[in-house]
């Protein structure tokens, strides 16, 4: 599990009245981006973020949980892990759903980020676009 | 076509009114996610990597246009458009919110559809051959003996909390295209030395981690002896699989580990132990039951109609369909037509809203408002006049769902993979769509001839890939996509695992490794030598030589 791995690490889940995916922001909200996540670098921090997540499990979220991400130079977090990298965008074979889509309508250049290339060049399967934290 | 009795119909409306509640509780917070997810789960509703997944049982494979069109509207009104059809004639949805899923199950009751027993520790949606009623060489329509097995199975309290889930076949046929040896229990219609009807049951068979081809445990079974003797198996296994590893749970771990003969005896001792056989089908149930799948009034029509074999000559795009998607049919003038929901570039079973309105219209038109669900993740229309396949064909590839390519390497078996599933390791429609990028030329996919490929995205193996002539196994090396191929295997009735054969590839190089396979093969087969029978001509060696050439 990415739990166990060492590094900074963010909490995610799925909102539970729609499935969407969603992270835990430093003041307590869910963002349906990975660079508004609040994320840690140690054991004791990242304990105390998922206790924070969990508080929401009630009526807000579904299965919260540590995921590695890498911070980027400003600070915002990205997901270091192939899978986490899927769940932020979306498909990688249909780049018009998902949060991926989003960014396409926002982002005019049209740049859909090249899956393909990403998993042949191997680890990590970094988020191509700057997605919308940026856009906004 | 089964048609709902006020006993279905009920079970499913109180069904659909019991989760509303309790998925209005969990969305109060009255239920915690522990209470809630065993409930969501025995109501197909899985919480995938992007969103909730709605799995909706699809009994053998059956659809009316009706049901169809009503799925194209879920795809439309709850989802994001699209749907999956799955390896177990299921179809999934991928994006519905879960405050609207009781609304959604509502929908698909009217039009006698659910989602009961489509996950859980319990005994799932019966599969049968999608040629049922329609193939030639058919002793008798396995769908009878499914809805049947249906009916028993359906919230049955003693099996609704097995060891692990548990999967029934049923082919009417010696030719088996339903998979039979790799379910937990397949049934095999078959006679006895008097001629009468029978059952073959063969136990034990599965994919996953510890693939396994089943064994036969009775050769004949008659019709009548159906339950009771299914229910003797399914106490055994009851009794004596593990639960304490979920991973050595299911039946044929039990049978691996007690042996098939031993097995058989536990299950017979079980079977003669109960009282008069209290489950055998009574006189007049099972006629009840056939009469809803009586043969529809065939016309009297003449075998290869002048205008069909015209067409066939003159129009080689027609021949091409023809000769891959089209089988024969029991009935004089008619034919069983495959619509390949493999286009190139398309990912293998999904189906556009459209798609599905478009098949559901063409089913009514030209197939008596029938569709089949193939576990190869096609569709099929069983009962068409062979006069109006050539008119069927320009609208079905007017509509881009006539690819001539059923049984050919572009038919990808290919589960969700990492795109859509948690699960997973690597991806699996992304490899799928390469290869049939790398082989779109249909010409040379004909030369090459029948070639199932299946591809999973982790060892569970829902993409079938134990039983590929070429699989192809995604795993996670140090977080990249890496996938390891076998090749010789095959879900038939010669069914066989595959073998690995050798160091796995990376997700550029996998496309490569294949087609280098497919070139041993070119190079090695004889005349009209398919790819299966040149591997068990020669064994792997030609195979691995000429993948490993360089190393």
């Amino acid at each position: 599990m990415a739990s166990k791995a060492k590094g900074p690490k963010a909490v995610t889940a799925n909102r539970l009245s729609d499935g969407v995916v969603v992270y835990l922001t430093p003041d307590d909200r869910w963002a349906e981006t990975p660079d508004q996540a609040d994320w840690a670098e140690h054991p004791q921090a990242q304990q105390a973020l998922l206790e924070r997540a969990q508080a929401f499990a009630g009526t807000t979220v579904v299965a919260p949980y540590l995921f590695a991400v890498q911070p980027q130079a400003d600070g915002t977090p990205r997901p270091s892990h192939m899978k986490e990298v899927m769940r932020a965008k979306g498909p990688s074979v249909r780049p018009d759903l998902g949060k991926q889509a989003e960014w396409g309508k926002q982002a005019e250049r049209g740049k859909q980020a090249d899956w393909g290339k990403q998993a042949g060049s191997g680890r990590p399967a970094e988020l191509a676009d700057p997605g919308p934290g940026e856009e906004r | 076509m089964y048609r709902y009795d006020e006993f279905d119909q009920a079970i499913v409306n109180d069904r659909v009114e019991q989760f509303r509640e309790q998925v209005n509780r969990r969305l109060s917070g009255e239920l915690s996610e522990d209470q809630f997810k065993p409930l969501r789960l025995m109501n197909g509703v899985y919480l995938q990597l992007h969103a909730y997944m709605l799995r909706i049982a699809i009994p053998y494979g059956t659809l009316s246009a009706t049901q169809m069109r009503k799925l194209a509207h879920v795809a439309r009104v709850y989802d994001k458009g699209y749907g999956h059809f799955t390896t177990r004639q299921n179809i999934q949805f991928n994006w519905p919110a879960l405050k609207d899923i009781p609304d959604l199950l509502a929908e698909l009751a009217e039009v006698e559809m659910h989602a009961i027993q489509t996950s859980g520790n319990c005994i799932r949606n019966v599969t049968a051959d999608q040629y049922a009623g329609v193939a030639a060489d058919e002793v008798e329509d396995p769908r009878v003996y499914a809805e049947i097995i249906r009916q028993w199975s359906t919230l049955h309290p003693e099996f609704s909390f097995l060891p692990r889930k548990f999967k029934v076949a049923v082919t009417g046929c010696r030719e088996d295209r339903a998979a039979v040896a790799v379910h937990d229990v397949g049934l095999r219609m078959t006679r006895d030395e008097d001629g009468e009807p029978g059952f073959e049951v063969l136990v034990g068979g599965g994919q996953g981690r510890t693939p396994v081809i089943a064994k036969t445990i009775r050769a004949f079974l008659p019709k009548r002896h159906l339950l009771s003797y299914l229910e003797a198996v399914l106490r055994v296994y009851n009794q004596l699989g593990r639960r304490d590893n979920a991973f050595k749970a299911r039946i044929k771990i039990l049978v691996n580990s007690v042996g098939a003969d031993e097995f058989a005896r536990m299950v017979e001792r079980e079977w003669r132990a109960m009282p008069d056989q209290e489950l055998d089908l009574p006189d007049g149930e099972l006629e009840r039951i056939q009469a809803y799948f009586a043969p529809p009034t065939y016309a009297d029509l003449p075998d290869d109609p002048p205008a069909y074999a015209a067409w066939r000559r003159h129009d080689p795009g027609f021949a091409r369909w023809v000769q891959a998607n089209v089988a024969r049919h029991k009935q004089p003038g008619y034919a069983i037509v495959n619509v390949s929901l493999k286009p190139h570039g398309g990912a293998p079973g999904d189906a556009t809203a459209e798609e599905m309105e478009a098949v559901a219209e063409l089913a009514d038109r030209f197939a008596l408002g029938e569709i089949r669900v193939t576990h190869e993740q096609n569709l099929t229309l069983p009962d068409v006049r062979q006069e109006d396949l050539y008119q069927l064909w320009q609208e079905l590839k007017h509509q881009g769902l006539a690819t001539a390519n059923v049984g050919l390497i572009s038919d990808i078996i290919a589960c969700p993979g990492l795109d859509y599933c948690s699960l997973a390791n690597a991806r699996s429609i992304p490899v799928a769509q390469r290869i049939q990028e790398r082989f779109q030329d249909l010409d040379r996919q004909h030369d090459i001839g029948e070639l199932k490929v299946k591809i999973s995205g982790c060892i569970n193996a829902c993409g079938h890939h134990h039983v590929g002539h070429i699989g192809i196994l995604g795993v996670d090396k140090k977080g990249e996509e890496f996938y390891q191929l076998t090749i010789g295997g095959s879900a038939d009735e010669n069914a066989s695992l595959g073998e690995i054969v050798g160091k796995g590839f990376a997700y550029d190089e996998v496309v490569d490794a294949v087609e280098t396979l497919v070139d041993a093969y070119l190079e090695n087969r004889q005349t009209g030598e398919a790819f299966l029978e040149t591997y068990r001509r020669l064994g792997a060696e030609p195979f691995r030589e000429k993948l490993y050439a360089a190393d």
